[in-house]
């Protein structure tokens, strides 16, 4: 792949292949991290159980539509696309082609499915041991649970996350997102890159067993190792924070517009005083200690809001920041997508899809100064590449795609 | 795991520590950490670089019994397990030449100092690839190395907020809500860098090229809010939190629901999903209290298809029946009848569950500072090939300085004396 300035430069994973038979957001994310650094990713998809983010909204212009889906659109950029039916005896066929291609399986079925198709760990690693399979589900292969169904946005209660979120005196709330299913990808690139380690050393490959319940559980261990040794349960505490006030979002000018402010130090609370033009707080003794803060929070807060409620969000930010204080505007999705930091590191990124034309992807969190990512091709529409990917990467001849392509196996 | 018992390899092998072979310098605080004992669970020799006063990190709540002491920080706890530590100022010139000679032979260097410190010590990536070309470092910052808010101050609260992932959460009535329990924008920076630093293991393995993993928190926390900046590109409108709803056709579609002893999550789900809908019915029916919900088409009919009024009517249906039943009869029920809703589980639901326990996850780390054992979360995956490092406590301060300081870079007892005495050490 080129850059913008068409020199070449080199990718970390040039000449890695993944099959991606996974859907929703986990496996697919996963892959779509691999596809960003040079690995060649076929997503495997199927006409008749399409893809359930592929109709959710948003989608472009506000029609319906499995090829204009924005969640589909974001985690996939990069993939080639392939349309097969997994329920027919030659579709499996061509999975498993697929799969002799392949160095990297992922796979998000229910646990169990890709056996009953034989398409396991067990069955393809007899006659190709080097195979990598990562396998994630909700609470992993195994257990009295591992059947379990369902999505992300429920997940996240049983991981605990919603426990933690909300106000002391209102119920726990969700998060809008299924937290986990981001909180998860990067463990899965990590565990298919320690085996490509492995298989570089050993010559063998590995089945990884990736459950979103455990992986994500060590985003919250202070949490857990608080109620292990100590009993105790810190519950819903709104925005506040145990050891610095002021400590929240704060309402500013506008509709629904908020500023987060923290401010941790005796020395910051000073300089936030003098700076917003409130100099006799600084002196008032109900204020003085990060202590006394705490203790008397609520007042606080009522008279940091009457001044807030008169600015706006940016300008409250700006100001903050130019003296050393942590603060920033509580963004919605235009303003991230307007962010000059975001934009500064091309986070937010332009690609053209076949139905939808041109959208804005996300590039990885993360970059590589040697090997830098490139997202560089929108989603695939549904079976986008099939005959690409049958033709060219499995060497099926002609007649033989036609063949499958009329009994629908391939769409 | 019966399926996934480690099967002898051709050559004999057992499952192995995937970066056993490799060391890496942590230099890291509270927002790199996580990276590091990422690389440490993998099998990787981690010797955590503190300055002599100790990580800040150190003072985090919580702590053992409320014990604010160094040793008892369970969020240090946590993130700087299964590593080895050493004290070294960095910012002293004596401090300097000895972590150059630990990273000449290092394979990775991770780090979260504000960008530029380290280069302005002459220790960034820039002087240290001249030393060691093969090494790889990795930073973890708020906001990245470079751009316009790179020297910008951030806190958890900060980070959340502008990476969109605050704006999101919480009735539409009062402030939107951070993520609570423990603070996460660096925990998922952190996890994010960590994968990117494996990427770039990997192409070293093949080029034996190093190079810099430049991660940040508000990238990798924007990453997490479900693409909600999609409403703004592809439908021109701003997607507002709606707190224990999603909106779907103006029907309320509720999130999180009472039950007789805590809290449940579950959708009304029709169309699509409307067969987990049908599920949840089929058990209200065998236990007399189905109604006319018994008689809708779950599968058939869609969010737009049905009147405001029908659809609150059978919402607060579902309601009065799980406020019947406890979260462990109703996760039986979606279990056995395969529909989708989980328990908002507590920290105690979580130590008691028994998926967790069938499957090993606890691990018990011995810590006689603090009184014995403590029960700590496990594996980050399970793999066929996989033997991962026995969980041992974090270092105490300066543990391994005489094991790494004289043993390893050979310096004389009395040079180890003075080095300490000039607070290098």
């Amino acid at each position: 792949m080129e850059s913008d300035k068409g020199e070449t430069r080199p990718r970390a994973l040039e000449g890695v292949k993944v099959a991606d038979f996974s859907w929703v957001v986990v496996g697919p994310v996963t892959g779509m991290i691999l596809a960003h650094h040079g690995a060649q990713v076929v997503r495997v998809e199927s006409l008749s159980r399409p893809d359930p983010l592929r109709t959710i909204p948003p989608m472009k212009d506000g029609v319906r539509g499995l090829n204009r889906a924005g969640l589909f659109a974001d985690y996939n950029t990069n993939k080639y696309g392939l349309s097969l039916d997994l329920n027919q005896p030659r579709g499996v066929e061509v999975a498993r082609r697929l799969m002799s291609w392949a160095d990297v399986v992922i796979e998000s079925f229910s646990p169990g499915t890709m056996k009953r198709w034989g398409l396991g760990y067990q069955d393809i690693s007899k006659t190709k041991p080097e195979i990598i399979m990562l396998s994630t589900s909700m609470v992993g292969q195994t257990g009295p649970a591992a059947r379990s169904v369902g999505f992300g946005v429920e997940l996240i209660s049983l991981i605990g996350f919603n426990h933690f979120v909300g106000w002391p005196d209102r119920g726990p709330t969700p998060l809008l997102t299924a937290y986990s299913d981001y909180l998860t990808p990067p463990i899965g690139v990590i565990a298919i890159m320690a085996a490509l380690e492995t298989r570089h050393k050993t010559g063998k490959g590995q089945w990884i067993d990736l459950s979103q319940f455990e992986a994500s559980l060590h985003y919250l261990a202070p949490a857990l190792l608080d109620y292990g040794v100590n009993g105790h349960d810190a519950g819903r505490q709104g925005n506040r924070h145990c050891c610095a006030a002021p400590h929240a979002a704060y309402r500013c000018q506008g509709e629904d517009r908020w500023c987060a402010i923290s401010i941790f130090t005796d020395d910051e609370w000073k300089t936030f005083c003098r700076v917003i033009g409130r100099p006799e707080w600084a002196g008032d003794p109900r204020f003085a200690s990060v202590l006394d803060r705490k203790k008397n929070e609520d007042e606080l807060n009522r008279l940091l809001e009457g001044w807030t409620v008169d600015h706006a969000a940016e300008e409250i930010m700006s100001l903050l920041q130019a003296n050393g204080i942590a603060a920033g505007v509580v963004a919605d999705g235009k303003d991230v997508l307007n962010d000059p930091q975001l934009k500064h590191r091309r986070h937010f990124v332009p690609v053209n899809h076949t139905e939808m034309g041109q959208y804005m992807a996300q590039s990885p969190s993360f970059k590589l100064s040697r090997t830098p990512s490139e997202v560089s091709a929108g989603a695939p529409c549904l079976g986008e590449h099939s005959e690409y990917v049958c033709t060219q990467l499995l060497g099926m001849s002609d007649e033989e795609f036609v063949g499958l392509l009329s009994e629908g196996v391939l769409t | 795991m019966s399926d996934m018992k480690p099967s002898p390899s051709a050559s004999g092998e057992g499952p192995i520590q995937p970066l056993s072979a490799y060391r890496v310098l942590n230099l890291t605080d509270d927002r790199g950490s996580f990276c590091a004992r990422i690389l440490a669970d993998l099998g990787a020799d981690v010797i955590k670089i503190e300055p002599p006063q100790g990580d800040p990190s150190r003072k985090l709540n919580p702590f053992f019994h409320n014990d604010a002491h160094p040793e008892k920080s369970l969020f240090w706890f946590a993130y700087n397990a299964n590593q080895r530590g050493v004290t070294l100022n960095i910012e002293a010139v004596e401090g300097q030449k000895l972590f150059k000679r630990l990273a000449k032979r290092a394979h990775f260097v991770v780090e979260s100092f504000p960008p530029g410190y380290l280069d302005e010590l002459g220790l960034g990536y820039s002087a240290l690839s001249q030393l060691n070309p093969s090494l790889i470092m990795t930073s973890v910052t708020a906001f990245g190395q470079d751009g316009p808010y790179r020297g910008w101050k951030a806190s958890d609260i900060v980070i959340s907020a502008l990476s969109g992932s605050m704006y999101l959460a919480g009735d539409p009535d009062r402030a939107p809500l951070r993520i609570g329990g423990c603070e996460q924008s660096y925990l998922v920076g952190s996890a994010y860098a960590a994968a990117g630093t494996m990427l770039a293991h990997y192409y070293r393995l093949l080029t034996g090229q190093g190079q810099h993993v430049d991660a940040s928190a508000v990238e990798s926390v924007s990453f997490a809010t479900m693409g909600y900046y999609m409403y703004q590109d592809l439908e021109g409108y701003v997607f507002r939190r709606t707190g224990n709803y999603y909106d779907r056709y103006g029907k309320q579609v509720q999130l999180t629901w009472s039950c007789r002893d805590g809290y449940i999550s579950w959708r009304l789900f029709m169309g699509g999903e409307g067969r987990f809908t049908r599920a949840v019915v089929e058990w209200m029916d065998s236990e007399g209290e189905a109604g006319e919900l018994k008689d809708v088409k779950w599968g058939d009919i869609g969010y737009d298809a049905v009147t405001i009024e029908d659809y609150n009517r059978w919402t607060k249906l579902f309601g009065e029946f799980f406020r019947k039943h406890t979260k462990e009869a109703i996760q039986r029920e979606a279990l056995a009848r395969g529909f989708s809703c989980f328990p908002v589980n507590t920290p105690k639901d979580l130590m008691e569950n028994a998926q967790l326990k069938a499957r090993g996850y606890w691990v018990e780390v011995e810590c006689p500072e603090m009184d014995g054992a403590i029960t700590a979360p496990g594996p980050l995956y399970q793999s066929s090939e996989v033997a991962w490092k026995k969980p041992g406590r974090p270092p105490l301060l300066g543990e391994h300085n005489e094991e790494i300081y004289r043993g390893e870079l050979g310096l004389s007892r009395e040079e180890l004396c003075l080095l300490k005495q000039a607070d290098v050490i």
